[in-house]
């Protein structure tokens, strides 16, 4: 009499319950209109710095606009952002070091969802572990400084070959930091082939035009595929 | 240090097939992690020790298994394993491909359970698990979107 194992298919993803979760958000993000933008970077790349401004700007086209901002402690960021005018949360994970599912709806409860037209999650300054998790996004950015050298792309494959879209930010400081842009493009094509990738300085705000454009043709692309271009419908 | 929270998922749904096949215990588990999923094995073996402690699953050897990446090339109409995750394209032609087929997996693939006393002397079998589920969504990346027409976006 051996007592062999019974061994039980199971074929589940892990995180299936973020995932379902987020699955769940995105729906209810789309049919209130909401275009969800993730965005990720290692700390210090500039990304509350970029949505300060993008905030401003989308506001001053007359799109309404909401942010929720990842941070391990503080409310730093989020004071930051709300000078903008723009409702803001601050999420902090008390040590977590990426932002999952439940923790983005838990601070979008008390809002209403058809009042907004464009909903920033700021992420937790990490290339690495908010890879795994889907916050119910339609777009997830990669940022990466022109002072963290070009090869990032190629340091963390696993960030940038899973973004939908990459911006280049400070490239005010390029020069001195003898950053190569041309170099940081081929790197970024070699991990993902095809990806958008568009070049920022929030402090003289070139390129800054181009990405709140981008940004509001993906969603057009996503949300209104029939609608003429915003500038008609809005203010 | 993400792996701590992967690894609660883990033991939860492994905890979870585990009930529901009447098992008190898991003897083993089966994982698949592939190597964009940014998951690292050795970090998440650490972490499953702590996750598993006062579950069904605290004991259970861990066995993981590592999942390449693999790109399909439309032109050789083939998907074969990239050579190096620093560079997608197709290891036959060059041509640079985004179309990743494996390498993202994050999943529980099977448990081993002590078999029943009513069955003790019945050959191993596998049980009926939950219906598959479909490959593993990520539709904030990749094809939620056309690619060919942004591929320029330069300011």
């Amino acid at each position: 009499m051996s007592r062999v194992p019974r061994i039980l298919e199971v074929r589940t993803r892990i995180l299936k319950k973020n995932d379902e979760l987020a699955r769940q958000m995105r729906q209810e993000f789309l049919a209130a209109g909401v275009f969800v933008v993730n965005l990720v970077s290692s700390p210090g790349t500039g990304k509350t710095r970029l949505l300060e401004e993008t905030l401003v700007r989308l506001q001053a086209q007359g799109w309404r606009v909401a942010a929720v901002v990842g941070d391990l402690e503080t409310d730093n960021d989020a004071r930051r952002l709300a000078r903008s005018g723009a409702p803001v949360r601050q999420i902090q994970t008390h040590g977590c070091c990426h932002l999952e599912a439940h923790m983005v709806q838990e601070h979008l409860k008390g809002w209403i969802l058809d009042s907004f037209d464009f909903l920033f999650i700021e992420n937790i300054g990490n290339l690495v572990c908010p890879t795994s998790w889907d916050l119910g996004e339609s777009l997830r950015v990669a940022l990466m400084s022109v002072t963290e050298g070009e090869d990032k792309p190629l340091k963390y494959p696993g960030l940038f070959n899973t973004s939908d879209a990459v911006v280049i930010t400070k490239t005010d400081l390029a020069e001195a930091c003898e950053f190569s842009p041309a170099l940081a493009r081929q790197n970024l094509e070699a991990v993902r082939p095809g990806v958008p990738i568009l070049e920022t300085s929030a402090k003289t705000g070139q390129g800054v035009a181009q990405w709140v454009e981008f940004l509001c043709r993906r969603r057009g692309e996503l949300l209104q595929p029939n609608r003429a271009p915003m500038t008609s419908l809005r203010p | 240090m993400h792996e701590l929270s992967v690894a609660y998922h883990l033991v939860q749904t492994a905890s979870e097939a585990a009930r529901r096949a009447g098992a008190a215990r898991v003897t083993c588990l089966r994982v698949r992690i592939g190597v964009l999923s940014c998951v690292h094995p050795d970090a998440l073996e650490f972490c499953y020790e702590l996750a598993a402690q006062g579950t069904p699953v605290e004991g259970a050897r861990l066995v993981i298994e590592e999942v390449p990446v693999e790109v399909y090339c439309p032109r050789c109409r083939r998907q074969l394993p990239l050579k190096t995750i620093q560079k997608f394209c197709c290891p036959q032609c060059g041509r640079p491909t985004a179309d990743v087929r494996r390498g993202k997996e994050l999943e529980l693939a099977s448990i081993e359970i002590p078999s029943s006393h009513q069955h003790e002397d019945a050959p191993a079998k596998d049980v009926q698990g939950p219906p598959l589920e479909p490959p593993q969504e990520q539709p904030s990346q990749a094809d939620s979107f056309p690619l060919a027409s942004d591929s320029q976006e330069s300011v």
